[in-house]
């Protein structure tokens, strides 16, 4: 009987560490729904106890039914069938029956559609749960952006229709977005979609690299008006499967193999508008697209840790030079590189989370329950605003450094298992495939950093950096903030000269500047955590447990690496800011000559 | 057609987790240094049932006899999907063996309608595997032991596969009867996120009490009773009030209950330490082989 959630001590730390409280209060709206509902909280105790009690259930659900079966899944794959179904691999359909079982389909949806009503922050939580047993199970778990989408701009009509058999886990979804000339460039989307003479809407053209494309309710982003070019001619459509949608084709993939991947042909297919046209792209996907970058962020943490639990537990039995290998410098480093890495992210995503759910529930409340005293209207239409751009900036930096991160630490993992990792007897190589598509859909690396170095431009990240550091600290890490404060002045320079020399210079260091902010961002967090309230005892190595072994606080783990972090990272953001500086352009200016020629292959 | 299904479970000491410490000096096992757990066993019954809920429709009632901190598994069936859960306690159960307490359990099933009744094949305590047959017994009920597949249940009329150890049998029973099952028939769904908000605040009357006792040590007897008979009203108005059963609501005879109607009587405890001794190799032929596997013949090992 394994689980884990409650397996994972730093997420048993941020859980407490982070005030769910607070998150719970707003997201209950003051718990308005305990009277009506008959499993809604009566108050923020009890809301968090629900979180936990259901993170619990998931953990064990994840330990003891996914995780033994992701092998299969990921030898069986999924199977395209004659008369164009989908099969899917049998661990896959016997855990997505679980999980509709453990009711968990509808985690942030409203209680008057069967959903939960939990903060992002705990579906973030669940999603890396679920992706440590098997991250191609994410593709569909990670997929209820969907019906939150069309909670937030369908039809009251649709939301009937759609979203409780969602909340049940009866059907599953797809956001199909990409086509053969529109990936990362949605303005370029072809596929189009016309009216009859009494107005029914059709679509009609190809879709491909659709996840889940089998699904049962398909979200179509569509060319609505023919004479616009961009984004503005694009509205959101919404469709079932039925003769007229042709899975033509399954993708055989490096990896995620039990998530499937379709090209769609869509031959007059009977659909319904949502919300309003020519809003498909911006908001509505723009939107369903930031939650999906969240989910991804938590599928890679999810990859990380198991990749990382692995190679913890080769190196401590594997013995070559008459060690177990952890005894040697080089691959201790590594080990404790990957872990340090693992617990930034996850501080990263964990506060990214809470900011969005800041941000959904403060604006929720202006736009449907606004206070009647004007000033204090304002003051909560700032607060939803302030968090608004803080998401913004946050997300794309979550995503971009969990996707990277989790690459790095399965590499690493495969390192250390040495040759045996390289074999598939072991899952290390499973994770390194898992892993890869993660920088790479959802948005790639780089276009999380053209996303995010705005934010880092615009005075977004000072403002934030400046509420990170208004927080209380202990006395022990103030020399870590000094350090992280002389970082932040590198930085700032940094930017003040990039802005100096036009946009297509900000992209080109786009990469350096995102870096440097986000180890600033991750400093703090850490600091944070290092002077946390939270007595929590930990084990040490080797075979500590809290009951009979060794144990130290939390808290002064999170210290040394606070410390460790902090200290690492000072001259790779000295470094990194002068670089900027120099102003090199040669990229632009030498790029035919040092590139050479296009290859005949 | 819809079913009622009955479910017997029982809240076990976790015995995978026992060592030196837990154990005391005349062998036999300090059940409060374990952690209590649902029965493995009872766990596939409870899925067998709600399976069959989810499929035929109907009603899953979960009843378990022990102590009053047993109804930690009532909760737990609660969450998982049952529909109405009932204590079976009693200072008067005590002492029961299997005899007795299939008997007590006869008299709580007998209260309520049923087409199935579900047990686990054996607690992981006893392992006496004793207590379903003999309520059929009890029941007049015909029994289907050691199921591991429901193959088909149509109108009054069961198919089910039974595991015999070294092959299968499958069984055809009218209804109502009663199924003992195995830890390979499925694998038991985890807790329901609704059903855990909702249920965690469910309690027995006698839970109810305590709490309010502990949250007003100074009320005197009337004050009490009154605040704990309100209790237990909002309580059932939610539907969050666990059923709770004594020996003289079942009408049952207490000779046959308890210490008085157990005959079991414990001969002889052996303390029986299996430790690692000596390591013996066995060459890789089919001669090697063939030594081994009648060795492990011999010493009942495998059968």
């Amino acid at each position: 009987m394994g689980n884990f959630y409650r397996d994972n001590d730093d997420i048993q730390f941020l859980f407490q560490h982070i005030n769910l409280g607070q998150l719970a209060s707003v997201i209950e709206e003051d718990f308005r729904f305990g009277g009506r509902f008959d499993y809604a909280p009566d108050n923020a105790e009890e809301a968090v106890q629900n979180y936990d009690m259901v993170l619990e259930a998931l953990g064990e659900l994840s330990a003891d039914f996914i995780a033994p079966r992701a092998e299969d899944v990921d030898r069986e794959g999924n199977t395209l069938n004659e008369d164009g179904t989908v099969t899917r691999a049998q661990g896959m359909a016997e855990a997505l029956e679980k999980l509709a079982q453990a009711q968990v389909m509808g985690f942030t949806l409203p209680y008057r559609f069967g959903g939960l009503n939990f903060p992002n922050l705990t579906y973030s939580i669940a999603t890396e749960i679920i992706s440590r047993a098997d991250a191609s199970l994410m593709n569909v778990f990670g997929l209820q952006g969907i019906a939150e989408t069309i909670n937030s701009f369908a039809s009251e009509e649709i939301k009937q229709e759609y979203l409780p058999p969602f909340a049940e886990g009866k059907v599953t979804g797809a956001m199909v977005l990409t086509e053969p000339d529109a990936g990362s460039d949605l303005q370029a989307v072809k596929l189009k979609a016309f009216q009859d003479d009494e107005g029914n809407w059709f679509l009609h053209g190809v879709k491909r690299f659709i996840t889940n494309g089998c699904g049962d309710v398909l979200l179509v982003l569509s060319r609505s008006e023919p004479d616009r070019a961009g984004g503005l001619g694009l509205s959101l459509f919404v469709c079932e499967p039925g003769p007229t949608v042709h899975i033509r084709r399954l993708e055989d993939k490096l990896g995620i193999h039990g998530s499937p991947t379709c090209e769609i042909f869509f031959d007059n297919t009977p659909c319904r508008l949502i919300g309003e046209r020519k809003r498909g792209l911006a908001p509505y996907v723009a939107t369903l697209m930031n939650g999906a970058r969240i989910g991804i962020a938590a599928q890679s943490m999810g990859i990380a840790e198991a990749a990382h639990r692995i190679a913890r537990d080769y190196a401590a039995s594997r013995r070559q030079f008459g060690v177990a290998i952890e005894k040697l410098p080089a691959v201790r480093d590594m080990l404790i590189d990957m872990k340090i890495a693992i617990e930034a992210g996850r501080a990263l995503l964990y506060d990214t989370s809470r900011v969005v759910d800041l941000a959904v529930g403060y604006n929720k409340r202006v736009e449907e329950n606004p206070p009647e005293d004007k000033a204090e209207l304002k003051e909560l239409k700032n607060l939803a605003r302030t968090y608004k751009r803080y998401a913004g900036l946050l997300t794309p930096m979550s995503k971009y450094f969990c996707s990277e991160m989790c690459n790095t630490v399965a590499y690493d993992a495969i390192q250390v298992l040495g040759g045996s990792g390289y074999m598939r007897d072991y899952a290390s190589e499973r994770y390194a495939r898992d892993a890869r598509i993660t920088t790479i859909y959802e948005g790639t690396s780089q276009l999380q950093i053209v996303a995010a170095v705005r934010g880092v431009c615009s005075g977004t990240l000072e403002k934030y950096l400046a509420e990170l550091t208004a927080l209380e600290y202990d006395a022990d890490v103030k020399d870590l903030l000094d350090t992280l404060a002389e970082g932040t002045e590198q930085l700032k320079a940094a930017i003040e000269f990039t802005k100096d020399k036009g946009n297509d210079y900000m992209d080109l260091y786009g990469r350096a500047l995102t870096d440097v902010a986000i180890d600033l961002i991750i400093g703090y967090l850490f600091c944070g955590q290092a002077s946390t309230k939270v007595t929590l005892e930990v084990p040490v190595a080797p075979n500590g447990s809290p009951d009979n072994g060794p144990t130290i606080p939390m808290k002064q783990r999170k210290a040394m690496m606070a410390r460790r972090y902090v200290e690492k990272n000072a001259p790779k953001i000295k470094a990194l800011t002068e670089l900027i500086c120099q102003g090199d352009r040669s990229t632009f200016s030498d790029y035919e000559a040092l590139i050479g020629p296009v290859p005949e292959l | 057609m819809a079913y009622h299904c009955v479910v017997l479970a029982k809240q076990v000491p976790d015995t995978q987790r026992i060592t030196g410490q837990v154990m005391n000096d005349d062998g036999t096992v300090n059940r409060a240094a374990l952690p209590a757990i649902f029965n493995p066993e009872d766990l596939n019954a409870l899925e067998l049932a709600l399976e069959i809920k989810d499929r035929f429709g109907g009603r899953v009632t979960v009843v378990t006899m022990g102590l009053p901190g047993a109804t930690r598994i009532l909760r737990e069936s609660l969450y998982r999907g049952a529909d109405e859960a009932i204590l079976v306690t009693d200072r008067r159960c005590a002492a029961s063996d299997t005899l007795a307490t299939s008997y007590i359990l006869s008299c709580a099933v007998k209260k309520l309608d049923y087409d199935l009744v579900l047990c686990g094949r054996q607690a992981i305590d006893g392992d006496t595997a004793q207590v379903g047959p003999q309520l059929a017994e009890k029941l007049d009920l015909p029994q289907i032991t050691y199921v591991e597949a429901l193959e088909a249940l149509e109108g009054k009329e069961i198919t089910a596969r039974r595991n015999i150890g070294n092959g299968w049998q499958r069984v055809k029973a009218k209804l109502p009867v009663l199924l003992t099952v195995v830890g390979d028939a499925n694998a038991p769904r985890v807790a329901a996120a609704k059903q855990l908000m909702k249920y965690k605040k469910a309690r027995t009357r006698l839970e109810a009490a305590d709490e309010i006792r502990a949250m007003n040590p100074d009320a005197v007897e009337a004050e009490m009773a009154e605040l704990i008979a309100t209790r237990c009203e909002a309580l059932e108005a939610k539907g969050l009030l666990i059923k709770h059963w004594d020996l003289d609501h079942l009408e049952a005879d207490l000779s046959w209950c308890g210490r008085n109607g157990s005959p079991t009587k414990v001969h002889r405890i052996q303390s029986v330490i299996l430790a690692a001794k000596e390591s013996k190799d066995v060459e890789p032929t089919d001669a090697g082989l063939a030594g081994m596997i009648h060795e492990l013949i011999q010493d009942k090992i495998i059968a």
